[in-house]
């Protein structure tokens, strides 16, 4: 890719985010190979510009490892990684099982219901994430709705909250919206004639599925599950709110490092280990979306 | 396409000028959308019906009651935080609307230009990206430039992160606008600014409304990005909320989610009027 941008739009934007966005990483790195500190802010060594270069290489001299090797010993922290990265597994795949027949049934409909269909998946998006989580809480607790509803069918009370079952239950709920509109939008895009001419050819209704239609909503599923499991691995809220000791994830733990241990050196540690370990499924979107810009060009 | 195009006409009934035909739904598909909605809207049912439940138990029902709408009228603390959410709502919003048209019209019409796929990096990493992490990164921003949090430092983090969303908006609709009308205008005289403002935007200003609305909405409701930006006097109404829900159930909540849900729904009603509206207009005039 060569030349210059034909267009000056890109001058703001790029300048935004390369100050707001893109810099703030190096930030993070930074903080990570300091020491936590009993001062305003948190950690040394800090930069003094006024020093000149002998008070630079002071501070280049005292950033250390030092961080990255307590995540390493501690087995809190892995622990935390790989049910996050579980969680967000299983969520991802089981709101693909739940969405992908609401998405396919959605695309099936008249233009007039789908509208309204499409307009009744984006509202609950548009409504509080955290008042809709917190609404599982009154569900799934020990009083809730959940086991009056199987009292009345003569079942026993189950204890769901602060479970793991909980926070799936909660993930799979807060993203199925981010699941359902990519794969939506992938399959009411596709030409029906080709099912038309699958039956014609003799194909039973679940062969053409397999052969004609699952493949050709593979774009809206590679998208829909990035954009449900990157998310899902750094979620905070859901595992907060429903969760308890045993599902620990990873975004809790960065908060509670931060806030309550004003470990500001050790949670910028374990969000750089984080992002090192969605950077291929980013790049895997980030691939994709570039993808789709270049075909609608 | 034309064979398609002709075997839809030939076989059963095609609507003129639809390419695609549409058995219609099964009853497979019919359950599966019932059962995912359902799933969908189970909450807000229940939020909704709480709020107006007389008793603060989620399982008895104590009567109609709208004594926790008045009791939010009390909160003062619930009102400022609203007051300051809205307010960081509506200027993050704007500003990100018009630097997410500027990203979407860069990728659209910027061609390849170098540094290109670093700029698209950019613009839609912040969609995936845990927000602990956001939120983390630009508080260490604003600590290394010594710049006070509160009311300026959540605004212009919500603004980061919602650009990208206006950004995702207003490209798809760019990208299938007829650039023809442009060239036309500056064909007849216009300055690429000019034709661009009299041809091109308001031809996309639904999407970039929708945009506007989008990111409206993702500040109005963020609560990680919020808590590690904002300062002193500057709650915003999620991290209230938070607050009071790590406490305990109080109702006052289901009050405020409902009025949330009754605030948006109508924007979305006479979002979707407008637009039905507009392009009933636009059809008419044409005729």
């Amino acid at each position: 890719m060569t030349g210059r941008p034909r267009s000056r739009a890109v001058i703001l934007p790029a300048v935004w985010l390369g100050v707001l966005f893109a810099f703030p990483f190096l930030l993070v790195f930074k903080l990570s190979l300091s020491d936590s500190a009993l001062a305003i802010p948190p950690y040394a060594p800090q930069i003094d510009w006024s020093g000149g270069l002998a008070a630079i290489k002071a501070f280049l001299g005292a950033l250390d490892f030092e961080m990255y090797a307590r995540l390493t010993s501690d087995r809190l922290y892995l622990d935390a990684y790989v049910t996050s990265l579980k969680f967000a597994a299983a969520g991802t795949l089981i709101a693909l099982l739940v969405g992908y027949p609401m998405a396919y049934g959605m695309a099936r409909c008249k233009p007039g219901t789908r509208n309204i269909l499409l307009m009744l998946v984006i509202l609950p998006f548009w409504t509080s994430f955290l008042i809709r989580v917190y609404a599982w809480v009154g569900i799934l607790k020990p009083e809730g709705l959940l086991n009056v509803f199987l009292g009345m069918l003569g079942l026993d009370p189950v204890s769901l909250l602060y479970t793991p079952t909980a926070v799936q239950i909660g993930l799979v709920y807060s993203y199925l919206p981010f699941m359902v509109l990519p794969l939506y939008a992938a399959l009411e895009r596709m030409d029906h004639t080709l099912l038309e001419a699958a039956a014609d050819l003799g194909s039973p209704p679940w062969k053409s599925f397999w052969q004609v239609t699952w493949p050709l909503s593979i774009p809206g599923v590679v998208a829909g599950c990035l954009l449900c499991f990157i998310p899902m691995v750094g979620e905070f809220v859901i595992p907060d709110l429903l969760g308890g000791p045993g599902s620990l994830m990873i975004g809790r733990s960065i908060w509670m490092e931060f806030f309550a241990n004003r470990d500001w050196p050790f949670a910028s540690a374990v969000a750089i280990i984080l992002l090192f370990t969605l950077v291929l499924p980013i790049v895997l979107y980030q691939r994709q979306q570039a993808r789709a810009l270049e075909a609608g060009r | 396409m034309v064979r398609s195009e002709r075997f839809a006409s030939v076989a059963n009934h095609a609507r003129p000028g639809n390419l695609t035909m549409r058995r219609g739904p099964s009853w497979f598909n019919l359950v599966s959308i019932t059962l995912g909605f359902a799933f969908l809207y189970l909450p807000i049912v229940l939020l909704v019906a709480w709020s107006f439940n007389a008793s603060k138990l989620v399982t008895v029902w104590g009567g109609f009651s709208t004594k926790w709408y008045a009791a939010l009228l009390q909160d003062e603390q619930l009102l400022a935080a609203a007051w300051v959410t809205v307010r960081v709502g509506l200027l993050s919003a704007t500003i990100a609307t018009v630097l997410g048209t500027l990203a979407a019209i860069a990728l659209v019409r910027g061609g390849r230009f170098r540094g290109r796929t670093m700029f698209s990096g950019m613009v839609y990493a912040p969609l995936v990206m845990p927000e602990v992490i956001m939120g983390l990164a630009l508080l260490l921003l604003f600590v290394a430039l010594r710049f006070d949090r509160g009311f300026w430092t959540v605004m212009l983090a919500h603004t980061t992160f919602t650009l990208s969303y206006v950004a995702v908006v207003v490209h798809s609709r760019l990208v299938t606008f007829d650039r023809a009308l442009e060239e036309a205008a500056q064909d007849l005289g216009c300055t690429p600014a000019q034709s661009f403002m009299k041809v091109t935007l308001p031809n996309i200003f639904p999407a970039v409304l929708a945009g506007w609305m989008l990111a409206f909405t993702l500040s109005l409701d963020d609560l990680v990005i919020a808590s590690f930006t904002s300062g002193p006097g500057a709650t915003t109404l999620p991290m209230r909320i938070y607050s009071q829900v790590r406490l305990g159930v109080t109702p006052e909540i289901n009050a405020v989610c409902t009025l949330l849900i009754a605030v948006v729904a109508t924007g979305i009603i006479i979002f979707s009027l407008t637009q039905k509206w507009r392009t009933g207009a636009t059809a008419r005039a044409a005729a």
